[in-house]
């Protein structure tokens, strides 16, 4: 376990590497999610109170 | 020519099918991950010359693979907008561009965080560095452009041209490390050659590339959904604002 986690040495550029890239892509995943689900929210309010 | 493709460039179609195709590709995308991650973190062994470092491998080159891969996507798109002079293209087209945008940051980043312990330095101006930074200004440059526009469908146009001439750097990035003498080690894997890696190492790098892809048509369908649901509410309200 801790060979895994000291990566040979290079255990900063590793786990940065891995940290960076999850987490750009979880935002991106949040970004895409909560948009389409304000406009859902907002359309769905909008078509409501036509009626 | 009507028939057949604007069947599925209906944007009530689309979203069906949207709806349908989406929990397959973001359940697919997730098991990737889990076995990408298992396999290119601890499976995998470490290489003979950068040791533990070869695993940011796994995370950059996908990242790379799928920076140009959503640019030619977002080309494709344009030009079957400008073309058929089609919305759900422009629509792809935009919703393609922030998601190619950060596999750029990602492919930057973790290449940065790679260089640092194998060549010294974080950052060099070789062709190839140089041509991906090009590539995420034209990324940023796209989105701009489409946003500065009062009218959404002369920023779609002006995008869609911006999008399709911009696309000549995506041959330049692949190949700038054979065309120019860059730091930047050549590409390891050809479709015309048997690739020169071990399977071990083969392995991990599919499986992640299988989940970047599987995670960027999820992305996509997410936000052109998105897309046409704000070109709803656009109509809407201006239908509201005139009656």
């Amino acid at each position: 376990m801790t060979e895994l986690l000291n990566m040979g040495g290079y255990a900063v550029f590793v786990w940065s590497a891995y940290g960076v890239t999850l987490g750009v892509l979880g935002l991106m995943v949040l970004d895409s999610v909560m948009r389409l689900k304000r406009r859902q929210a907002e359309l769905e309010r909008l078509e409501g109170s036509a009626e | 020519m009507t028939g057949s493709l604007h069947r599925f460039a209906n944007p009530a179609r689309f979203q069906r099918l949207a709806r349908a195709v989406l929990p397959w590709c973001a359940g697919g995308a997730a098991l990737a991950f889990v076995a990408g991650l298992y396999l290119s973190l601890v499976t995998s062994p470490p290489d003979y010359q950068q040791g533990d470092t070869v695993r940011i491998m796994y995370v950059h080159v996908p990242a790379a693979w799928m920076a140009l891969g959503a640019y030619t996507t977002m080309a494709l798109a344009s030009a079957v907008a400008l073309i058929w002079r089609h919305r759900l293209g422009d629509l792809i087209a935009q919703s393609a561009a922030p998601i190619g945008a950060g596999f750029t940051v990602i492919a930057l980043a973790t290449g940065m965080l790679w260089g640092q312990p194998m060549w010294g330095t974080f950052w060099v101006w070789d062709a190839r560095l140089t041509s991906v930074l090009v590539l995420l200004f034209l990324y940023l440059g796209y989105i701009a452009l489409v946003h500065a526009f009062d009218d959404p469908e002369r920023g779609a146009k002006a995008g869609a041209i911006l999008a399709l001439v911009g696309w000549i750097n995506v041959p330049i990035v692949k190949f700038s490390v054979d065309w120019w003498n860059t730091l930047h080690q050549p590409a390891s894997i050809s479709r015309f050659a048997k690739p020169a890696i071990h399977p071990d190492i083969l392995t991990p790098l599919l499986m992640m590339a299988a989940a970047y892809m599987l995670l960027f048509a999820t992305l996509l369908l997410l936000r052109v959904r998105a897309a046409i649901l704000e070109h709803r509410l656009r109509t809407l309200a201006m239908a509201r604002a005139q009656g």
